[in-house]
């Protein structure tokens, strides 16, 4: 039985689109005062809004403790690019950041660019994944003490902790070293949606954290058991994996909202993982899932995020917080801390002082 | 005259085994060095790229400064701790496409309510490439005719928002690009973000005279400055351009004392930093083409000439004819008895103004009112101190001269340049 896996909750501050950081900072601070995991940022070129990875590096010098996963699509930007930006925002945020991994998956996406036509989501998705692949391998190319400042010898760093990674995927190759030395997490958190089927794959041997869509937590299991399973299947530790539920919610119906502890089930409305129903609702919602050890938590995404995440932190996460559910302070500083995830050594490290010993 | 600051954090110019030298990649040292440069009413705070690690003899360099954070990434989070301050990114325009690249520029312009500047790069090797999927090669002329469409493309980007915030759609199809559809980010701030050009040759100045906000160019004495600065400002008017609309900017280096005799000893001091014995044989051998490691950096210069065409040094940008510049060091070593290293030491020499701050403010000063410069971008020798006694000393003296702005009179990069929005061409 899982029940006593700590809870983790996560929120989406995105919405109809602004470009001034003040108001994606309001609501970073928001939810940063109800000591969620992280906030996500969508992204996607094909619908009007600011890069998420540039708004979550605005605001991470005026936060303290909130993780910060942008959206970061992977078919039309390079590899190379991904990884260092990424890596970067873990620097500038002092290991809060994350990122959640997306394909392009329209033609209208690739008219943008101009340099390949669309492709099905199996073939994105593998690419997808090779990026995640590629990414770490850069992040782990600097061992954590490559720089040595050895004035004796004049040294900056020392090269035989630098490493090429020599990647050869199915659409594109990286040499490496990173340009970026190790970010302060070892490995920035990697996100990814895990319903699709095209996805699972990748979430399987990449992600740290696998968000799932499903309306009953029997559904939400049978994905995560079959992540679990890949996942052990290509060498992974099950265990390393955090499974969020991931729920669109609309809090606007508060005054509906029955009493603390009256009985009252959740309200599924229309597709899938659409929740309406008041905070209270919500947080019955969470501890049900959570207690069944369907999932360690949730990705809610607000659907109007100033109101609704207010209602979050202060009615649902409060009344979870009295209820001794969810921590009320973030015992650690940077995103892997605050999901219970190791700090990953770099394998090219792990690699070296093998063959050392040997 | 304009002041930027460079971060000065990947290069041999970098002192790193002063005591007082920090992290380069640490977030706050970027903040002090911004808020440094802020603090002194400066134009604009300068990254500069690296998109591969340096090589040499086929390993990777160990003796330079490394390892640096991404460039917008980095500026998006200053945008943050500072409020005035121009915020520049050198991007490099062949490794990677216009839509992302405008969008990314446009992004950093309304997060940062107008600061946004573009240091427009291109790259040659396919070194560099092994790290994308361009992979290849791109000859000198394709760069040049790559980079002026690129920011072309750019600059439809950018407009096809109207000033009203309605969207319309682009398509632009050129000999580098075809690429069409809607732009995700409204007009803005500035209408375009500043573009700075950085590069002396005939092409670079020719794409700078078209198309550029700024030119970052390297030259450090007064005649050579003056010949740069003419030439550039000439060739404005066939692109309808007044000499005020490009801003000529050389980067430059600095030392200070509390005497003129001082900042030269100090200006000894930190030449003898910079040149490490490791790294004066390193030089020679990027002269010579040869793995030099068996020379004795404080004995004579190598006999023998310079293998031409050498790929010993990977990533690093080759200047000249290694014949004729190995011809020049041994005259200077000759004439003067310099080992190797006090060779290097006096053929490489970057300090650009050296002095008390009383004669630094009247040498930048001569700078701007012969006409061989419109301001500088300093590039210090330490992080991330390397500015403070800049601002607390030198610039006081040019704000009372009336040289410098004492306070902003503007919040955005163009109006701290004194340049206008460019119009929407809608």
């Amino acid at each position: 039985m899982t029940a006593n896996r700590p809870l983790h909750l996560a929120a989406e501050i995105g919405g109809p689109p602004h470009y001034d950081a003040g108001h994606y900072l309001a609501l970073a601070r928001l939810a940063e005062r109800g000591t969620l995991d992280f906030v996500t940022l969508g992204d996607s070129f094909a619908r009007p809004g600011p890069d998420a990875l540039a708004v979550l590096s605005r605001i991470a010098p005026a936060t303290d403790r909130v993780g910060l996963v942008p959206t970061v699509t992977t078919t039309h930007t390079e590899p190379f690019h991904v990884s260092s930006a990424v890596a970067t925002l873990d620097w500038v945020s002092r290991g809060r950041a994350g990122w959640n991994a997306e394909v392009s998956t329209t033609e209208a996406e690739a008219r943008l660019f101009g340099r390949r036509s669309a492709a099905p989501a199996a073939a994105l998705w593998q690419e997808a994944g090779e990026t995640a692949d590629v990414a770490a391998r850069l992040w782990d190319s600097w061992e954590d003490d490559a720089e040595i400042r050895d004035t004796a010898t004049g040294r900056f760093i020392d090269r035989d902790r630098l490493h090429y990674v020599d990647f050869e995927g199915s659409t594109f190759s990286v040499r490496g070293p990173a340009i970026v030395p190790r970010p302060p997490q070892g490995r920035p958190v990697t996100v990814i949606d895990g319903t699709g089927t095209p996805a699972r794959e990748p979430a399987a041997r990449h992600a740290d954290v696998v968000h799932i869509r499903a309306t009953t937590p029997e559904q939400a299991a049978a994905v995560r058991d079959d992540v679990r399973r890949r996942a052990a299947a290509h060498g992974r530790d099950p265990a390393d994996l955090r499974f969020l539920a991931a729920l669109t919610v609309d809090l606007g119906d508060a005054e509906t909202t029955p009493e603390p502890g009256l009985e009252s089930g959740p309200r599924f409305a229309g597709r899938d993982s659409y929740f309406r129903g008041g905070p209270v609702d919500l947080a019955e919602l969470i501890t049900r899932w959570h207690r069944s050890g369907a999932v360690d938590g949730f990705h809610l995404t607000p659907i109007t995020p100033a109101r609704d995440l207010e209602r979050i932190v202060n009615g649902t996460v409060a009344l979870l917080q009295h209820r001794s559910l969810f921590r009320t302070f973030y015992p650690g500083g940077t995103l892997r801390e605050h999901l219970g995830l190791t700090r990953p050594a770099s394998r090219y490290a792990l690699a070296r002082t093998a063959g050392e010993g040997a | 005259m304009h002041l930027a600051a460079h971060f000065p954090g990947v290069n041999n110019t970098t002192v790193w085994a002063d005591a007082r030298s920090e992290s380069q990649i640490d977030f706050s040292s970027f903040e002090h060095l911004a808020r440094t440069a802020e603090r002194g009413k400066f134009d604009f705070f300068f990254l500069a790229e690296g998109l591969r690690l340096r090589e040499h003899n086929g390993r990777i360099h160990d003796l330079d400064v490394v390892g640096r954070p991404e460039s917008l990434t980095v500026l998006n989070a200053l945008a943050a701790v500072t409020d005035r301050l121009g915020l520049a990114a050198t991007v490099n325009a062949t490794f990677n496409e216009p839509y992302e690249l405008a969008r990314r520029l446009a992004t950093l312009d309304h997060l940062s309510d107008g600061r946004a500047a573009w240091n427009v790069v291109t790259s040659s090797d396919a070194f560099t490439g092994e790290n994308f999927r361009r992979g290849g090669y791109l000859d000198r002329a394709d760069r040049y005719t790559r980079a002026a469409e690129f920011v072309a493309t750019a600059r439809e980007l950018w407009d096809s928002w109207t000033p009203d915030g309605e969207s319309r759609p682009f398509a632009h199809h050129g000999r580098h690009f075809a690429v069409s559809g809607e732009f995700t980010v409204p007009r803005s701030p500035q209408g375009h973000p500043v573009v700075i050009q950085a590069g002396d040759s005939d092409e670079g100045r020719e794409f700078a005279a078209g198309a550029a906000d700024i030119i970052f160019t390297r030259h450090g004495t007064l005649e050579a400055g003056r010949e740069f600065y003419a030439d550039v400002k000439a060739r404005l008017a066939k692109y309808g351009r007044r000499p005020a609309d490009l801003k000529i900017m050389p980067g430059v280096t600095f030392v200070l004392g509390d005497t003129d005799e001082e900042a030269q000893e100090n200006a000894a001091e930190i030449r003898h930093q910079q040149i490490s014995p490791q790294n004066a044989l390193l030089a020679l051998e990027q002269v010579w083409g040869r793995d030099l490691s068996g020379y004795d950096p404080d004995g004579p210069l190598p006999a023998s000439d310079p293998v031409p065409d050498s790929d010993l040094v990977q990533g690093r940008v080759r200047h000249g004819d290694p014949l004729a510049v190995a011809a020049r060091w041994r005259a200077v070593s000759e004439a003067k008895g310099l080992s190797i290293r006090q060779t290097v030491i006096e053929t490489t020499g970057r300090q650009s103004f050296i002095g008390s701050p009383r004669t630094v403010a009247a040498q930048l000063t001569a700078f701007t009112e012969a006409g061989a410069a419109d301001g500088f971008i300093l590039v210090p020798h330490l992080t991330p101190g390397g500015l403070d006694d800049f601002v607390d000393r030198v610039v006081p003296l040019l704000q009372e001269s009336g040289t410098f702005r004492s306070e902003y009179t503007g919040s955005t990069l163009r109006s701290h340049l004194g340049q206008a929005d460019p119009v929407w061409k809608g």
